[in-house]
């Protein structure tokens, strides 16, 4: 350019250098490539910005672009400028530059901030990649750790499926040796003695031999002093199985402990710090000549599987142990069994030697007191008639006695049964007054007996061991009393008062349809010193000193009351203030009231046992009311043959004017107006208990009947023709219940 | 002794009787009852019963013919005899009786005349049997009685 302005101002030199046009062709060309090279790149640029999804910074390639293209501009223009140009072309060239040099200077401003960051781009970019590698890492640890856990559960399944000792450490060993691909794996126990391991499992070799090792060795006691499985040298001791042969480079060795819990100090609250010393050695060795090295994730499978084998271990000694107790509990079972028939067998025998000695023993008896009777009634001399007394008073003692062990023996045994039935309990005591006068009034004993109101008639019981007990205690009073008065009382404990009677043995309980019955029996005799007090009711005892002893007694009365008494719920003891103050026996016993109230009221109740059918109504006054004169004597004679005071009347109006309380039942035969007098009865005597009970009696069998009976309120319909027999239990069936419907 | 012979005989005599009796239905179960009935302190039990029924029995067959007629009869009433006379019987034991009153009493409901009177007759007739028969009987009894009571 300077040079078009130089050549324009001296018009007057020669035509340009012919050098310079060669140049001036060349810097045609470069221009030319230049602004090319200028106006492609930008092309490219976009071209493969485009392409590219990513490219933050794209301003700044249109930036760039501006510029590459405004150079080029700027290059092509110069071409121009090579020759003779005009002005316009100076501007544009101008404004071009100008432009270049504005964008230019911008985007090498902005090429300021934007490099740093592409450059930081390259930064983080390691840093992912970095990243990426550890998570990959981390990933893999992972997996081994999950698979690891995968073969502890296989592991432990295998181990816990068994309850028996030796398949768990055999399995133990199995698939430990197949999850890490080991080349031996043993366990050592420790011995009864506790000083030395023994080799009991192996997995490759067969059978161990009985190896041991001292459980001392520094080894040892470094794996016995940790829960972590470590890894021990190969040539240890423990980890010497083999014989080393040939050169070989053994694989690593683990040992860990397996803890072997004690049944007798298994505590809930130790585990896992055991009081139990005692462990075994679990030794791992990896391949040899492999290098593979063990891994941590496998050490932990080690230690855990090494857990496991102990509760399992555990488990096996528990059901052992449970095992053999139920064994020995069998055994003992079998024992007692075998026991209980021997015992069985011996009561049976003795039972049979009683009933055997019974019957011997009674027949000699009787016969020597049967004879000694007969004896005494023929014709005697006085010394020979005491010969004969003294005889049969001793032989009576001998029976008694005979009798009394043997009921003795029986009671013992609890073969003996109370009988039940109802008595009348008045007339035992009567009973037991009768027989023990004779005594009292030859020693000049005045025996009284006082029953209580609230004692009933009769009760339901044993009579005769009743009746045996207060003989026993009574007699006693009589025998060992030389003057005085014996008293008797009875009487009933009201249910609240039962409590009082209360002993550690005795526990009295009301109860429905029982009643307890307390006696006692006071004398003012020889009285019992305290000593004496509890041998009273044991056996064969005798309180008396030799002297009394002829007032006879065997030892054994008291206590067969005292079983009996027992038997019958109750209880027996003897109150005394002493030798010489008399003494005063009381027992109670259970009695039970009987089902069915038997009315004393009426005059005709005779003594019934449990047949409720009375066979004379002894003055039962009725009263019968028939207009038929045939059928009214016929009713009239069969009650007065069953013992009734009848009165018979023929119509409504007399037997209105005839009928009172005093009758208890009114018969009425069926007619027309019967209900109607029925009701009237009804009427005149009201609901109460004695009124005269009305029943009809008909030959009609319909219902209707019946339910006009029952309708107008009468007491009974009863069908005719009646037998004797029919009225009896009529009759008895109508003063029991009242009621009497027979079935039409 | 021959006295004693005769006696048994004559008890022997009266027990045929008394079955060919209970045979031929003219006594029931209830006959025997009444037997029973008779004790020591009852020693004339059966005679008295027995002529009570006898003396009933006339007394209420005269009723029925009296009220048993053509004109305005009286079928309540007749009814009422009927009940008492087959009551009475059954309380005898005269079965026979008992049964025609039965069938009387159910002539009397259905009010038939006809019926009724042909029932009388039938009654009438059994009456009279059983009547003679049980005189007989208690007379062999009688007889038996005082004959057992005087050793011969």
């Amino acid at each position: 350019m300077a040079q078009s302005f130089i050549m324009e101002s001296c018009n007057c030199i020669e035509p340009q250098w012919p050098a310079d046009e060669l140049l001036m062709k060349y810097q045609y060309i470069s221009d030319f490539f230049i602004a090319l090279a200028y106006f492609s790149i930008p092309l490219e640029l976009i071209y493969f910005v485009k392409k590219s999804a990513v490219f933050p910074y794209r301003w700044v390639l249109v930036q760039f672009g501006a510029f590459i293209v405004l150079c080029g501009a700027t290059h092509l223009i110069n071409l121009w400028t090579f020759t003779m140009h005009s002005r316009t072309v100076a501007v544009v060239m101008t404004t071009a530059k100008v432009l270049t040099a504005a964008v230019s200077c911008a985007t090498a401003l902005m090429l300021v901030h934007i490099i740093p960051d592409l450059l930081s781009v390259k930064t983080r970019e390691l840093f992912l990649k970095n990243k990426a590698a550890e998570l990959d890492r981390e990933m893999g640890l992972i997996r081994t750790q999950e698979e690891t856990g995968r073969h502890v559960r296989m592991l432990t399944h295998e181990i816990r499926s068994t309850l028996d000792r030796h398949t768990i450490l055999r399995t133990t060993l199995v698939e430990l040796g197949r999850t890490l691909a080991l080349e031996e794996c043993a366990l050592w126990m420790p011995t009864r003695t506790g000083l030395e391991l023994q080799l009991s499992y192996t997995l490759r070799q067969q059978n161990p031999v009985g190896y041991t090792v001292p459980i001392h060795l520094p080894v040892i006691n470094q794996v016995f002093g940790s829960n972590r499985a470590l890894k021990i040298s190969p040539n240890s001791p423990v980890a010497r199985l083999r014989p080393i042969s040939g050169k070989y480079v053994p694989g690593e060795v683990v040992a860990v402990r397996v803890p072997l819990l004690h049944l007798s100090n298994f505590q809930i609250n130790d585990w896992p710090e055991l009081s139990t010393k005692r462990y075994a050695l679990m030794v791992l060795m990896l391949p040899s000549n492999s290098a593979r090295q063990w891994h941590v994730h496998e050490l932990e499978l080690v230690e855990v599987v090494a857990d496991q084998v102990a509760v399992a271990l555990s488990h096996a000694a528990i059901l052992e142990e449970s095992m053999r107790a139920r064994d020995l509990l069998f055994e003992q079972n079998v024992a007692l069994d075998l026991a209980r028939r021997e015992a069985e067998t011996a009561i049976r025998a003795r039972n049979d030697f009683l009933a055997v000695m019974n019957h011997e023993m009674r027949t000699p008896m009787h016969a020597i007191i049967a004879l000694s009777s007969l004896l005494q009634e023929t014709e005697l001399t006085p010394e020979q008639r005491l010969m004969v007394e003294t005889i049969l008073k001793s032989s009576n003692l001998l029976a008694t006695l005979i009798n009394d062990v043997l009921d003795l023996s029986r009671l013992e045994d609890g073969s003996l049964q109370l009988e039940k039935g109802t008595f009348n309990l008045h007339s035992v005591f009567k009973e037991v007054l009768n027989l023990i006068k004779p005594v009292a009034s030859v020693k000049k004993l005045l025996v009284t007996l006082n029953i209580a109101s609230d004692v009933p008639v009769y009760a339901v019981g044993d009579e005769k061991r009743l009746m045996q007990t207060i003989l026993n205690v009574s007699g006693n009073a009589v025998k060992f009393s030389k003057e005085g008065s014996i008293s008797m009382a009875a009487s009933v404990i009201k249910p609240e008062s039962l409590r009082e009677y209360r002993t550690a043995e005795f526990f009295p309980v009301p109860s429905e349809g029982q009643f307890y019955l307390r006696v006692q029996v006071k004398d003012m005799g020889s009285g019992i010193s305290p000593q004496d007090m509890p041998k009273l009711f044991t056996k064969f005892t005798q309180t008396q000193p030799l002297a009394t002893r002829n007032s006879g007694g065997s030892g054994l009365g008291l206590a067969i009351c005292k079983r009996f008494v027992n038997l019958m719920d109750g209880s027996i003891w003897v109150d005394s203030d002493g030798l010489g103050k008399g003494c005063t026996a009381s027992f109670i016993v259970k009695l039970g009231f009987p089902e069915r109230p038997y009315e004393t009221k009426l005059p005709f109740a005779p003594k019934v046992q449990g047949n409720h059918i009375q066979t004379n109504f002894g003055g039962l006054k009725v009263l019968v009311m028939d207009d038929n004169g045939v059928g009214r004597s016929v009713t009239k004679g069969l009650l007065i043959h069953l013992g009734c005071d009848v009165t018979t009347v023929g119509s409504s109006d007399d037997c209105m004017r005839t009928v009172s309380l005093e009758h208890k039942v009114v018969f009425i035969d069926v007619s027309m107006d019967c209900y109607e007098l029925a009701s009237r009865v009804r009427e005149r005597f009201g609901k109460r208990q004695e009124r005269p009970l009305v029943v009809a009696l008909t030959g009609n069998t319909d219902k209707a009947t019946k339910d006009n009976c029952i309708r107008f309120g009468l007491d009974g319909v009863i069908l005719k023709p009646i037998s004797v027999d029919k009225m009896r239990n009529v009759l008895a069936e109508l003063l029991e219940h009242r009621v009497l419907f027979e079935a039409m | 002794m021959a006295g004693s012979g005769l006696v048994l005989q004559l008890q022997k005599q009266l027990g045929d009787y008394t079955t060919s009796l209970f045979n031929e239905g003219f006594l029931d179960d209830q006959f025997n009852q009444l037997q029973q009935l008779q004790d020591e302190s009852n020693p004339d039990f059966v005679v008295e019963v027995v002529s009570l029924f006898f003396e009933d029995s006339d007394r209420l067959l005269n009723e029925l013919a009296k009220a048993l007629n053509y004109q305005n009869t009286d079928f309540r009433k007749v009814d009422a005899h009927v009940h008492q006379l087959k009551g009475s019987s059954s309380s005898i034991g005269a079965q026979r009786v008992q049964r025609v009153c039965i069938a009387f009493r159910n002539h009397c409901e259905a009010q038939n005349i006809e019926g009724c009177l042909n029932c009388l007759q039938q009654v009438k007739q059994e009456y009279t049997l059983v009547k003679n028969k049980l005189e007989t009987k208690l007379e062999r009894q009688l007889l038996a009685a005082r004959r057992s009571s005087f050793p011969m």
